[in-house]
């Protein structure tokens, strides 16, 4: 039976469709827009049309496989239902064991990135360079250039893998810096607190 | 000892170092104008009172004395701002500052950890995909004989090592084997070392390999009381075992090579 699936008709943007979901199979990470439409040498407008279709067949209850928008890009990824057997079998050695103070040197790059590691201390209070190590060995920070002047300290930012492991479309999806913490007095406030409670 | 009714009388504050605590945290007395080195001078003074040493009192003591420090250091001490223009207070304000940026730092980090956690059953391939064919390696155009050379020149064989200085000449151990052998003819034993005397060691090792090969043959026997004691070489018995001169006949001047 040579009846072909639903989705693939003989319109041409349901072809077009065809060539971009080869395309992403292909790939490992993220495509954006721009490479896609330089893949298939075809009009953005088509590419991004294509690819609500695609997005929509390959979606969380209809397909195992399910089509994100993700670090800038499009990617195929699991369907969470899949998540368990997936957990079986495959290893995610990024995600795993993030320490508190690599959690916060994360956050602090992703934020304030490009930075570097005293830029990082600062605001930590201690010294990054393990954190920093792990992060790039990791894959999640990577050397973005060096500050300016001679033996300028290195600079990091998070890299589009960062995004992908914590499901971010860009970077633009962290909450506002602002909306985290409370004000000064607040922890002025706090301050003073905890010294009257100070056991003698 | 209470380290926090520790009784302080500085220029800038008289009172339980509590209070002073209390006052500073709540900018009501200006930590820049407080004298450190007099409080930790009081302190010492209240403990040489003292028969015992108060550890626990030590140790709360120097926590609170570091804590005050590092407050007054970043007050006075702010790395980018103009030292001279900076005010105590904004000294405080800057440390609020710091400890706000970090507290928010905290929660975002706190923020991505409950996102990976909510992240945990997203499966994705992972690995290095080029997206575009790697650019071929572009060789400056090259004179063909110009390369002809360079290989040929790696192709030579290179000049044989003369070993020459290494060598060590040996006297034959057939030399020796049929020594002994002429020697046992007229005699029935005789002494390895006393026959031996006044040759080389190099002389003497070749002489006990000739030795081993007419043991071996069992052409003679050997004895030795004890170790390095004269080594006695008899002859076999005519009935005691046939000579055998395959191994030991066959020897042209020969040379080794050492290693």
């Amino acid at each position: 039976m040579d009846r072909p699936l639903r989705l693939i008709t003989a319109s041409p943007v349901d072809q077009l469709a065809r060539t971009v979901e080869a395309l992403l199979v292909v790939a490992s990470q993220p495509l954006t827009v721009d490479e896609l439409v330089e893949a298939s040498a075809d009009e953005r407008e088509r590419v991004e049309l294509a690819l609500g279709l695609l997005r929509e067949r390959y979606s969380e209850g209809r397909s195992g496989i399910v089509l994100e928008q993700v670090a800038g890009g499009w990617a195929f990824r699991a369907s969470r239902e899949a998540a368990e057997a997936c957990g079986r079998l495959f290893e995610r050695p990024i995600q795993r064991s993030l320490s508190q103070a690599s959690m916060e040197t994360l956050a602090i790059v992703a934020y304030l990135g490009p930075c570097t590691r005293p830029d990082i201390a600062r605001v930590r209070g201690v010294a990054a360079d393990s954190a920093v190590a792990n992060l790039v060995e990791r894959g999640l920070i990577a050397e973005a250039g060096r500050e300016d002047g001679a033996g300028g300290a290195v600079r990091y930012r998070v890299t589009p893998l960062f995004e992908r492991v914590f499901g971010l479309e860009s970077l633009a999806a962290l909450p506002r810096l602002d909306e985290l913490g409370g004000d000064v007095g607040e922890i002025r406030d706090r301050l003073v607190a905890v010294a009257e409670r100070r056991p003698a | 000892m209470i380290v926090r009714e520790l009784e302080l009388d500085l220029d800038a504050f008289e009172g339980p170092f509590d209070l002073l605590l209390t006052l500073v945290l709540r900018e009501e007395l200006d930590l820049a104008e407080v004298d450190v080195a007099g409080i930790v001078v009081r302190f010492i003074e209240r403990l040489a009172e003292r028969e015992r040493l108060d550890l626990e009192a030590c140790g709360e003591f120097l926590v609170l004395v570091a804590a005050l420090l590092e407050l007054k250091a970043r007050g006075l001490f702010e790395e980018d701002a103009d030292l001279a223009d900076l005010e105590p207070e904004e000294a405080a304000e800057e440390l609020a500052r710091r400890l706000e940026d970090y507290r928010r730092m905290k929660e975002a980090a706190a923020w991505l950890s409950e996102r990976l956690a909510d992240e945990r059953d997203r499966f994705f391939r992972l690995g290095p995909a080029p997206l575009a064919p790697r650019p071929e390696r572009k060789l400056a155009p090259q004179d063909a004989a110009a390369l002809a050379t360079a290989l040929r020149a790696l192709a030579a064989e290179p000049p044989q090592v003369s070993l020459a200085h290494m060598a060590l000449r040996f006297p034959p151990v057939t030399q020796f084997v049929e020594r002994f052998r002429a020697l046992l003819r007229r005699r029935s034993r005789f002494d390895f070392d006393a026959e031996l005397g006044g040759l080389s060691r190099v002389e003497i090792a070749v002489a006990f390999l000739a030795l081993l090969d007419l043991r071996r043959a069992n052409e003679i026997e050997l004895e030795q009381a004890a170790p390095f004691a004269p080594i006695r070489v008899s002859r076999v018995a005519p009935d005691g075992g046939r000579q055998s001169k395959t191994d030991v006949e066959r020897g042209e001047p020969w040379t080794v090579r050492s290693a």
